[in-house]
């Protein structure tokens, strides 16, 4: 019993991580149309700043704001640079796009950074959380963090009035131009908030899988995976999609006989691709209808 | 009076098609004018090279300022609303949500009281309010258009066949309003309409548009009486 709690438990906190990089994947997707292969190598790039930081000595949680800003920005200056000339341009071309980036990011940290492992901190501690074996405090801090970050997307969204103009533009980009809104800088600083976002999930696992150029990659797929099951159109369905493949794959980890931790990925995989057959539209998702 | 838009030599593209071909006309501050023509004219054209949303050469001109040059979002900031075919409605989101996204250009001041203003104007909005705009009745989705369309306090406002899919007790009700918008909130108005019987009634002055040319202009009251006029070029 312990067993099961502890690795449901266990499959929340990392759950919670795919729960950020889902919901970055899905805002990209929602304002483009595009699946940002690279968002994995944005939050990576930005966890490396953010131990750059704490290297010239700032403390966890200035490195961790200062990281949050630039990677906005960060953001905001690769859909300009990048994606905003690409916005017309075939599927295949943007696709290229995304490579591109990803490969400058991976490279680019390696170049700088080095290839080899490094230890992250963990402003939490790794001790047992409220003196149970079940979960660490890092663990509750990673669900923590993303929880207020959740409540904190919610309110934006659903309250300010930036908010309503962002969903305005990416629900029907035409009537929103004709209240007045500039669909374009809404659709970078939906950008900015994926790479923000994105950057926290980054900080928040690195203590857990060690901060190196290649992080993120495995992280990415679990986090394509939830928001397939979640639906790609559907910010709430991310979230929840990002709870359940942490949760699932923990406990096919555990109790599937021969999964182990080598087999994991591959069950993100065929999770991807059986939601994709049974229902494309995933969980909670709208099913997209294209008029020809 | 003057004029409050102006457009002259008027040329739209859609790739290599050409849709209007020297469109001249302008609009009197304070005015209602329809714009006539059948299925594929090219009224929907002009409205969308007003708001700049199709590739156009010529002059457009918004109280004297030239609009051609300004992306959309820019134009509507000037103070012209537009009423698209097909209502353009937000599905997702509430009609509240909808009706904020008509203010979204302006402060916050004042929006709470216009919010009910168009609850008085259009009382069924009132009862939907917290409803997903999707789920509404084409006739209530037309309302809730132009109730957002008003929301941004217009100076212009371009509706795009608004009677289109109504029923004709609805479109009635509809066009009564929009006189009493033209009349009280003192907005100008250009209405693209099929239906020109009851467009002709709440008009001051009529053009009719054919593959892309106006071939026809004049008082609305005197192309309605005008039986030759209107069995030659608007078909009843
Ligand atoms: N998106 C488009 N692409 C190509 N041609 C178009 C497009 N929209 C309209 N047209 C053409 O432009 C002409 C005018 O269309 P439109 O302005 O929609 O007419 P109306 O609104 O009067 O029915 C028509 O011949 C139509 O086929
Ligand atoms: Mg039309």
């Amino acid at each position: 019993m312990d067993l099961l709690l502890n690795q449901i438990l266990a499959g929340i906190s990392t759950g919670a991580i795919y729960a950020c990089m889902a919901l970055a994947v899905v805002m990209i997707y929602q304002a483009i149309d595009h699946l940002n292969f690279a968002q994995g190598e944005m939050a990576m790039f930005s966890t490396f700043i953010s131990w750059q930081l704490m290297q010239w000595g700032l403390p966890y949680w200035v490195a961790f704001a200062i990281t949050l800003v630039l990677s906005f920005i960060g953001g905001i200056v690769i859909e300009r640079l990048l994606f905003k000339p690409l916005a017309k341009a075939p599927i295949l071309t943007n696709v290229a796009g995304f490579i591109a980036l990803f490969a400058i990011l991976n490279s680019s940290a390696g170049l700088i950074w080095d290839f080899t492992i490094k230890e992250y901190p963990t402003p939490f501690g790794s001790s047992p959380f409220l003196g149970s074996q079940l979960i660490s405090t890092h663990q509750a801090g990673m669900i923590g963090v993303t929880v207020l970050l959740l409540i904190a997307l919610y309110v934006f969204f659903r309250y300010t009035r930036i908010g309503l103009a962002m969903r305005a533009a990416a629900s029907v980009p035409e009537s929103a131009r004709l209240v007045g809104i500039n669909t374009s800088w809404m659709i970078a600083l939906g950008w900015g908030m994926a790479a923000a976002i994105g950057s926290i999930a980054g900080m928040l696992i690195a203590p857990v899988v060690f901060l190196e150029p290649n992080m993120m990659v495995s992280i990415l797929l679990y986090g394509f995976a939830a928001a397939v099951l979640g639906g790609l159109t559907s910010p709430f369905g991310a979230v929840i999609g990002g709870f359940l493949v942490g949760i699932i794959e923990n406990l096919a980890g555990t109790y599937i006989p021969g999964v182990g931790n080598e087999l994991k990925l591959p069950i993100a995989l065929a999770l991807i691709i059986t939601v994709l057959v049974i229902k494309p539209a995933g969980l909670f998702g709208r099913p997209v209808v294209k008029r020809v | 009076m003057t004029a409050l838009l102006n457009i002259k030599a008027l040329n739209a593209y859609y790739g290599q098609v050409q849709a209007l071909h020297g469109l001249e006309f302008s609009l009197n501050e304070g005015s209602v004018t329809t714009l006539l023509g059948a299925n594929g004219a090219g009224k929907t054209t002009t409205l969308r090279a007003i708001c700049n949303m199709v590739r156009t050469t010529g002059a457009i001109e918004f109280a004297g300022a030239p609009l051609s040059s300004r992306p959309t979002e820019n134009i509507v900031r000037l103070g012209i609303a537009h009423v698209p075919q097909g209502r353009g409605t937000f599905t997702t989101m509430t009609v509240e949500e909808n009706l904020e996204l008509g203010a979204i250009t302006r402060s916050k001041a004042g929006i709470a009281a216009d919010i009910e203003r168009m609850y008085a104007y259009f009382p069924v909005l009132k009862q939907r309010h917290t409803q997903q705009a999707g789920t509404l009745s084409g006739g209530e989705q037309q309302m809730l258009a132009v109730a957002r369309a008003l929301m941004l306090r217009p100076r212009l406002m371009l509706l795009d066949e608004p009677s289109f899919g109504l029923a004709p007790l609805i479109v009635r009700d509809l066009f009564r309003i929009l006189g009493k918008i033209n009349r009280e909130d003192k907005v100008t108005i250009l209405v693209v309409e099929q239906n020109a019987q009851l467009a002709l009634e709440i008009a001051d002055h009529a053009y009719v548009i054919e593959t892309g040319r106006i071939v026809m202009s004049g008082k609305a009251a005197e192309i309605a009486d005008n039986e030759d006029i209107r069995k030659s070029y608007l078909g009843y």
